[in-house]
């Protein structure tokens, strides 16, 4: 794969306000991108069957902090991307609202879903970030994602003991 | 080897999330021996929480996912990671 490493601009920021995906979208526009890929993770109503009203996301901050700045890196180096921006909103989060936004730009449109798709792909495989879902009926949960992490686990057992 | 010096006597514990929760607070104190390992360290963690922690949670040393032969130093910082849940 053809890359330049350490050539593209790269942000990455936990943010208890809500995400500015017109702001993500500055940071990476450069006049040698040909495309744009923007992902957005948001709060849906429904999870396993059960009526969801919003989520409390928590984040271990400084591991997470550190940890989404590797994972933007990797990408731009992965992918040679002009310029990639991810953003990992903590606190309440109403339904609808954006809890990740990842914005990348390439000269071609394959590399820049890539990019952004590896990004949410860590995320939610290593970084250290947890849901509390408020119910309908009152109640409150810590996700607890057992499915996913039999996978991550088996999958990447050398970088996940 | 043990390199950096005195090993510690007790270490505090990074709880998060439903860890947090089953140990009802943010973190905990931990009394360890020389040379104590992160093995060592869950070992004592679910002594008296075995229905609350996993057999094998991850344990995070300075802000790295850590193997459970790692051999804990004074000074590290250490947290109990629940199974991650962001995105």
């Amino acid at each position: 794969m053809t890359a330049s490493p350490g050539n593209g601009r790269c942000h990455a920021a936990l943010v208890d306000q809500p995400i500015d995906t017109a702001g993500l979208l500055r940071a990476v526009a450069d006049p040698g991108a040909g495309a744009t890929a923007l992902f957005l993770g948001t709060v849906r109503n429904v999870h396993e069957g059960r009526s969801v009203m919003g989520i409390d996301y928590q984040a271990y901050a400084a591991m997470a902090t550190r940890h989404l700045a590797a994972i933007v890196a990797e990408a731009s180096q992965r992918y040679g991307t002009c310029g990639i921006s991810a953003e990992h909103r903590v606190g309440y989060l109403a339904l609808g609202e954006i809890s990740v936004a990842i914005a990348a730009s390439h000269e071609r449109r394959s590399p820049a879903f890539a990019a952004a798709r590896y990004v949410i792909e860590e995320i939610k495989r290593r970084l250290p970030i947890w849901k509390r879902e408020h119910y309908a009926d009152g109640t409150r949960e810590w996700v607890d994602p057992v499915n996913e992490r039999t996978m991550v686990v088996s999958a990447h057992a050398e970088e996940v003991p | 080897m043990y390199i950096s010096g005195v090993p510690p006597a007790t270490v505090t514990v990074l709880l998060f999330a439903s860890y947090a929760d089953a140990f009802g607070r943010p973190r905990v104190e931990v009394p360890l021996a020389a040379r104590a390992t992160v093995a060592d360290l869950v070992t004592q963690l679910r002594d008296g929480h075995a229905a609350d922690l996993p057999p094998r949670p991850l344990v995070a040393i300075n802000q790295e996912y850590a193997a459970y032969d790692r051999v804990i130093e004074a000074g590290d910082e250490i947290a109990l990671i629940p199974p991650v849940a962001g995105g």
